[in-house]
């Protein structure tokens, strides 16, 4: 099957890049992004605030499986319609510290699109960390899947 | 729908992932992983068969019996943690490109 997002973490750096191509149109992906009933949609996540400027902020609100709420926050420090957002991201009541991104959209075609998005963290230990989170996730998921099997 | 017969999607199933712990200790018959879950048997052998297709299991005949085990070389190339978070990320944009293909 075709991997359309590519990841790069170069061992011992405090960024990874992220890459994707898709099949619309520059507006349309920028949209994506500043839209808040669309961004709920894509991110799965209730949208509390978005203002799409320079010295905005924005704030969401994910309910997991389990009904817990996480909160998250940042800062919007560039906003260029259809070429870049500059933001922090912060998840609250975590250890996290902030990350900074940077999200470049890119026309390839009138039809296709592309964007980048470079994520800096505070140290490498934090970005490793960040990036095993969903792997922690899907292995606790599968253990809580059998404890409860053998309870029965 | 779209049926890929991707490792990662295999695996992006709680149900297919709790299939593969329970074979991290023993190969097991179709029946005996069945039993182990709530689910109907034919939903445990779409599971199985999802796998096996991608290669994460090896059915392997033991007289009447069909046992099936992990294959490590598979489950090697999945081992890289960065994929779930690769993942992660695929999923969200192939949402966000079916959600804008609709405002074309």
């Amino acid at each position: 099957m075709e991997q359309k997002t590519t990841v790069h973490a170069e061992e011992n750096r405090q960024e990874i890049h992220i890459a994707r191509e898709f099949d619309l149109p520059l507006p349309l992906l920028f949209k994506a992004y500043t839209d808040p009933e669309i961004v709920e949609q894509w991110m799965g996540t209730k949208v509390l605030k978005l203002e799409n400027k320079r010295h905005g902020s924005w704030a969401f609100e994910t309910t997991d499986p389990k009904g817990n709420k996480h909160n998250f926050n940042g800062v919007i420090h560039e906003f260029v319609t259809n070429e870049k957002i500059t933001r922090t991201f912060e998840m609250e009541n975590t250890s996290f510290p902030v990350q900074l991104e940077f999200l470049e959209f890119n026309k390839l075609t009138d039809n296709s699109s592309k964007i980048k998005m470079q994520i800096v963290y505070k140290s490498v230990e934090l970005r490793d960390q960040m990036l095993q989170l969903p792997f922690k996730q899907g292995i606790n998921m599968a253990h809580d899947r059998l404890q409860n099997l053998f309870k029965k | 729908m779209n049926l890929r017969r991707d490792v990662y999607q295999a695996i992006a199933d709680p149900t297919r992932r709790t299939i593969m712990l329970l074979l991290t200790t023993q190969a097991m018959t179709a029946g005996a992983i069945a039993s182990k879950f709530d689910t109907a048997r034919p939903t445990v052998s779409k599971h199985l068969q999802i796998l096996t297709e991608c290669e994460l299991l090896k059915p392997k005949q033991n007289g009447r019996e069909i046992l099936y085990q992990l294959n490590p070389e598979k489950i090697k190339e999945i081992a890289d943690f960065i994929e779930p978070f690769r993942q992660m990320w695929e999923q969200r944009f192939n949402k966000l490109e079916s959600i804008m293909q609709q405002y074309k």
